[in-house]
């Protein structure tokens, strides 16, 4: 089977984007290559040329504290993820949430850019990272960018990144501190593909007895990853009651645009199970982020 | 801002040159190569065929090795990334121990330095057919490297993501515990403990023995067929027609033939003699012509060999087909509605089975209560890890190999040489180590192809199925469509039971009637009932083909019966095993079909031993309870009996032969052409003629699946190899030893009565002869020490002429303890408890995983499995879509082992390989029926559909 001609594997972000400029195409960046060789296998994408495998790309394997955030190389591999302390203190959803994807065998070698960059709603990893208020950097030929997480999808699958142009280097996540706390879980079906039917990352900060701030993300919550805006605004300031949390999930409601995917679930059962869902992650992380 | 030097020479923009890597120790330099994972570098550049490819999308974990340290899925690992870097696969584990490891215990002929985790698979019967072994070691290795304590919870988290379809589950968990335990102890790797001998047991029957293959597969060792190679080889493509009705109109091969590296392209005009195959009725096109039928998406319109795979698939590609689409006929009730198109000749209509009892209208006259309900079950897939491969080997003399994992070897022999128009003994059928069968591997896959084309070449020619033909083109279990009717009496006491059936066979025969047959005659379930009547329609459709899959049609008809069975406990407010219990087959009843159940039927101890089990853990188990910590889980049991056949039955010769020969070094070699899937004849037939003999296993070798070197065992299906191979590999060691007996009391002159045999010695009064003796004095005197037994089971006679339909029946009860979380409808199976009356455990070590692996395709069956067709094209065509349950959907499995025995039977044995599996899907869906109130009608089980019924009862 024609899948790739060329396999190059540079060491450092300059040497990817050396071969970005001049290795023959079509070309396409290679990280786990969990879902890319897939998709090449299977016929989703057209042979390339050349594949770029950045998983020895220096900057894009660091995992580190830089300042007061947390980088994450969007070449790590999500086993990497789970395993990292700093990962499991400073952004618990995400830990959470590379742990169930697949099993070691995949972990090991599947990242969390290539999680983020096949721009699916419900990707467990993008979920977390984006109730994490995590930035992309973004490298190009130019040189490297911060974008606001959000700015990377432009529909089911559709990132905004350049095809064979940009690269995502790593995910820059805000440090945690006392009385500040994350979530994740999600819901399966046992049967076809193994994606979600509903995800959903809580981050929240307590103040004594109110949430002094909040972030929800729920999967698939619409055609990009979805961020609960308006229920945040209805909890931040107050305290997690029957009541507050009802008018939360009602306002999640509204503003979702839960869909039905054939053969996973429809959208009358995601709006349906949501309740339990979100209602869980968001007492966990307001239970971790006690006062004592 | 980028510097525009690349540093590295060797890894310049246009790729990499060379690989470098160690491989279990061993240095390697490799020139790379465009498209290659790892996977094919190990097993085609470096032999390691221990590494296996199962799905080739990451999803199975056979290919697991380790980089670095760390499980990677080798067929998706691109191989250049693992330049620089360390590799170890099965065959280099054991040499990763240090100090060297102790060579395994006793019990094994092969003395081999094997790993703990080696050790332990083979000692705990962790080990059914091995495809998936490696992969399963590997990522057991991976786990306590890194940890070395674990939990088993840990254990099954490592493992979630390495499929085992034989689902040996629990004792790969044990194995990996007793592993851990010896590489921390340092002391010798513990062997299971609770698994019970035979009650009939003797000397070497009826106690738990080592599979003779284990080690080997264990060790990477093992060959299956894709793992050969042959000089010259050619590889082979199939070109299908990939639309589900329709004429084929044009046809043009020109410019496949023409692509370098193309050595043959055939076509339905090639096709020597006979056009079709089956294994009942010769419907199948070996290739489908111009101007012909398509009937479904695999239907083969050319086959191309080529010097790669690479090179065959592109030829493929080249062919040019054109098609008059015909409207598709979707499912088994639309194909026999007035007026829609007629996929053969004869009609839509396979066979129109009937079933009766007494007088139908009499027993819902009698009745108190008159229950209906329609039942669904969707086709399911054996998803068999290994996929088809088949290898045409052509000889000098103008014979032809075929090397093959078959479950019908004979059989194959027969339709490849009717297809070439030769006499049978031209093809010789070479059996392979299959990676799983389960019914899959009975019809002819690539077997015809590679013979057409090996034959055209004069080469070898290897056809290798990946994951999404084998999906597209073996048969499948059929789906169904089934009403039930039953009536009883305020007691409980059944009166008559009505059933109408449809079943989706597809678009070929296969051995769509037998299995529609048996899930007809099967439909009232395992009770005495007086007034029964069943129709069943087996319908063609422009599906994939339907055909055997453990359990043959009755694990569908289980599912309708056993939920009923639930509904009328429910309405007549009974214990539902007391309900069962009341009505169920004894000695002395008389089955739907008329024949009278002489002896071994152990249907009431099953339910018994299993309702006693169960209310050691809940004394009111039907009853919901809530989880103290999450009022959303709910609790509760489910039951359910089945029985099934042991043996073809219906009239149809039911035969098997075995040879046994003593060696000049005294040991004996038991043969018969039936075939070893996994599920452990080979161990059957070493124990009964170790038995027979009175030597040591070890003492015994086994040859199965050549159709040269061994006689005909019949097809290995319907739970019978146990049963009649058993039964010819006793009868001709038999003979054997009165032949000996006979030679030495001519030769030493005493009476027969004065010779025994004893701990592998001949005792002929007073002197002690080995079997090396023994060879030498027969053979000294003319007599070659080998005897061929042809073994006709009891006859059987055709349904619906109300003799015996069957020699003997296997019958299984099952609870089945689920958790529901009301909210989400989510299901989880907490317990499974299995009681099946086998007549007599010949192996129980092997036993306990035919009845695991039962469990598991039952509790798929349930809640996890759905081939999806939609319009004739199919969905589920990746293992990614179709999912078969991991580890992590183990239940804790009780297995409890009853046995009647049956006096036709090798030492009371019937057969358990599909008995196992029937009641598990209805106990599941009993069981969650009594935690939530949701009665799940169609398959598999739709949490969404159950969170609903309950939200719309506005109960969460």
């Amino acid at each position: 089977m024609n899948l790739w001609q060329n396999y190059i594997r540079p060491k450092n972000l300059s040497e990817a984007m050396d071969a970005f400029a001049h290795a023959p195409r079509p070309l396409l960046p290679i990280a786990g290559g969990t879902d890319l060789l897939l998709d090449l296998e299977q016929g989703r994408h057209s042979p390339v040329q050349t594949l770029v495998d950045v998983t020895s790309v220096t900057e894009m394997t660091a995992l580190e504290k830089r300042g007061d955030e947390l980088f994450i190389g969007a070449a790590v591999p999500v086993n990497r993820v789970t395993t990292t302390p700093e990962v499991a203190h400073h952004a618990q959803a995400l830990a959470e949430a590379c742990n169930l994807i697949a099993g070691p065998q995949v972990r090991n070698v599947a990242t969390l850019g290539g999680n983020v960059a096949h721009a699916l709603p419900a990707a467990d990893g993008t979920i977390a990272l984006l109730a994490l208020d995590a930035k992309a950097e973004v490298a190009d030929p130019t040189g490297t960018r911060i974008v606001p997480f959000r700015e990377l999808f432009l529909g089911p699958g559709k990132s905004s990144l350049k095809h064979g142009e940009e690269l995502i280097v790593g995910f820059y996540l805000p440090l945690t501190a006392p009385h500040r706390s994350s979530c994740f879980k999600r819901i399966m079906r046992p049967q076809g593909v193994a994606l979600p039917i509903l995800n959903c990352a809580v981050w929240l900060e307590r103040e004594n007895d109110t949430i002094k701030d909040v972030r929800i993300a729920v999967g698939p919550g619409g055609g990009t990853p979805f961020r609960a805006t308006q229920a945040e605004d209805v909890l931040r300031g107050k305290s997690l009651t029957e009541e507050t949390f009802e008018s939360a999930l009602e306002t999640l409601l509204a503003q979702s645009q839960f869909r039905t995917s054939a053969r996973r679930a429809s959208a009358d059962y995601r709006r349906h199970i949501v309740n339990g869902l979100f209602r869980d992650v968001v007492e966990i992380a307001w239970k971790r982020a006690e006062w004592d | 801002m980028w510097s525009k030097s690349l540093g590295n020479e060797q890894n310049g923009i246009n790729g990499m040159s060379n690989i470098n890597l160690t491989v279990n120790g061993v240095q390697h330099t490799l020139e790379a190569k465009p498209n290659e994972p790892l996977s094919t570098l190990l097993r085609e550049r470096l032999r390691l065929t221990g590494t296996k490819i199962g799905c080739e999308e990451a999803e199975c974990g056979a290919c697991t090795v380790l980089v670095d340290g760390e499980p990677v899925v080798s067929c998706i690992y691109p191989a250049e990334r693992a330049d620089g870097k360390t590799v170890v696969t099965i065959e280099g584990l054991a040499s990763t121990l240090t100090p060297t490891p102790l060579p395994l215990g006793e019990g094994q002929g092969v003395r081999e330095k094997l790993h703990p985790l080696q050790e332990a698979f083979v000692e705990h019967g962790a080990v059914q057919c091995g495809f998936c072994i490696p992969g399963q070691i590997m990522t057991a290795y991976a786990l306590l490297r890194r940890n070395p304590n674990p939990t088993k919870d840990e254990i099954r988290f490592a493992l979630k993501d390495t499929l085992c379809r034989c689902a040996g589950y629990p004792t790969i968990e044990n194995a990996v515990l007793a592993a851990a335990e010896a590489l921390r102890t340092g002391e010798p790797v513990k062997k299971p403990t609770h698994i019970p001998d035979s009650i009939h047991r003797r000397k070497t029957v009826g106690h738990s023995h080592l599979r003779p293959e284990a080690v080997e597969k264990v060790t990477g060792k093992a060959i299956y067929t894709d793992d050969l190679v042959f000089d010259g080889m050619l590889y082979a493509k199939v070109r299908r027609a990939m639309i589900p009705h329709g004429f084929l109109t044009r046809l043009d091969i020109s410019k496949a033939k023409a692509l370098p590296g193309v050595v043959a392209v055939l076509t339905a005009e090639d096709i020597p003699a006979e056009r079709n195959h089956g294994l009942v009725i010769y419907d199948w096109p070996v290739m489908v012509g111009v101007g012909e039928r398509v009937r479904y998406v695999g239907d083969a319109i050319a086959i191309v060999a080529a010097e790669s795979q690479e090179i065959a698939e592109q030829a493929s590609a080249l062919i040019e087909a054109e098609f008059d689409p015909q409207p598709v006929i979707t499912n088994s009730v639309q194909a026999r509605q007035e007026g829609v198109p007629q996929i053969h000749e004869k009609g839509n209509l396979l066979k129109h089975i009937k079933v009766r009892k007494g007088d139908i209208e009499q027993g819902f006259a009698e009745a108190d209560v008159i229950l209906e309900h329609t039942f669904h079950t969707p086709a399911t897939d054996h998803a068999f890890i290994e996929p088809e491969c088949s290898i045409g080997v052509p000889l000098p003399d103008g014979r032809m190999e075929i090397y093959v994992g078959s479950q019908i070897p004979y059989q194959d022999r027969e339709q490849v040489a009717r297809v070439m128009g030769w006499p049978q003994e031209r093809v010789r059928v070479v059996g392979q180590l299959m990676g799983g069968g389960f019914g899959g591997k009975e019809d002819v896959m690539g077997q015809i192809h590679v013979a057409m084309l090996a034959n055209a070449t004069q080469r070898p020619v290897k056809l290798l199925f990946d994951r999404q033909e084998s999906l597209l083109v073996h048969p499948k279990r059929h789906a169904t469509q089934i009403r039930v009717k039953i009536g009883a009496k305020r007691d409980g006491r059944l009166t008559a039971c009505e059933t109408e059936l449809y079943g989706d066979t597809g678009a070929y025969a296969s051995l769509g009637e037998k299995v529609m047959t048996r899930a007809t005659t099967h439909s009232a379930g395992p009770y005495d009932i007086p007034h029964v009547r069943a129709d069943c329609y087996a319908m063609y459709t422009n599906n994939p083909p339907a055909g055997a899959f453990r359990g043959f049609g009755v694990t569908q008809s289980a599912f309708a019966v056993e939920s009923m069975m639930d509904k009328l406990a429910e309405t007549l407010n009974l214990d539902p095993v007391e309900l069962r219990r009341m009505n169920a087959l004894h000695v002395g009843s008389v089955t739907n079909t008329g024949q009278v159940l002489n002896e071994s039927v152990g249907l009431t101890e099953c339910i018994d031993k299993v309702d006693a089990e169960m209310r050691k853990h809940n004394p009111l188990p039907f009853k919901p309870t809530v989880d103290p910590a999450n009022p959303n889980l709910l609790r509760a049991w489910g039951f359910a009996a089945a029985y099934k056949n042991t043996g073809l039955g219906g009239g149809a010769p039911d035969k098997s032969g075995a040879d046994v020969e003593l060696y000049a070094d005294g040991t004996f070699q038991v043969r018969s052409s039936a075939a070893e899937l996994g599920q452990g004849l080979v161990t059957v037939m070493r124990l009964i003629v170790a038995e027979e003999m009175s030597v040591p296993p070890e003492q015994v070798s086994v040859l199965v699946m050549d159709t040269d070197l061994a006689p005909n065992g019949g097809p290995t299906t319907a739970s019978r190899q146990t049963f009649v191979t058993g039964n010819a590999s006793r009868y001709a060691a038999k003979t054997l030893r009165d032949q000996i007996t006979a030679a030495m009391a001519e030769k030493f002159d005493v009476r027969p009565e004065q010779i025994r045999f004893e701990n592998g010695i001949v005792h002929v009064n007073g002197n002690l002869l080995t079997y090396a003796d023994v060879y030498q004095e027969m053979t000294a005197s003319g007599q070659k020490p080998l005897v061929r037994y042809e073994y006709e089971a009891p006859k059987t006679q055709p349904l619906g002429t109300g003799g015996d339909m069957h020699f003997a029946f296997s019958f299984g009860v099952q609870a089945a303890e689920v958790e529901v979380n009301k909210l989400t409808g989510e299901v989880r199976v907490l317990k499974v408890i299995s009681a099946n009356d086998v007549g007599m455990a010949v192996n129980p070590l092997g036993l306990q995983g035919q009845v695991e692996g039962g469990v598991m395709m039952g509790l798929g069956n349930a809640l996890t499995e759905e081939f999806i067709v939609e319009n004739g094209y199919v969905v589920t065509d990746h293992l990614a879509r179709y999912r078969v349950p991991g580890i992590m959907l183990t239940p804790e499995i009780t297995s409890i082992i009853v046995e009647h025995p049956i006096s036709s039977g090798p030492y009371g044995a019937k057969g358990v390989g599909e008995i196992s599996s029937i009641p598990t899907t209805p106990a599941i869906t009993n069981a969650i029926y009594n935690a939530v109130g949701v009665r799940v009608d169609k398959l598999p089980v739709d949490q969404e559909v159950i969170a609903r019924e309950i939200w719309e009862r506005g109960e969460n």
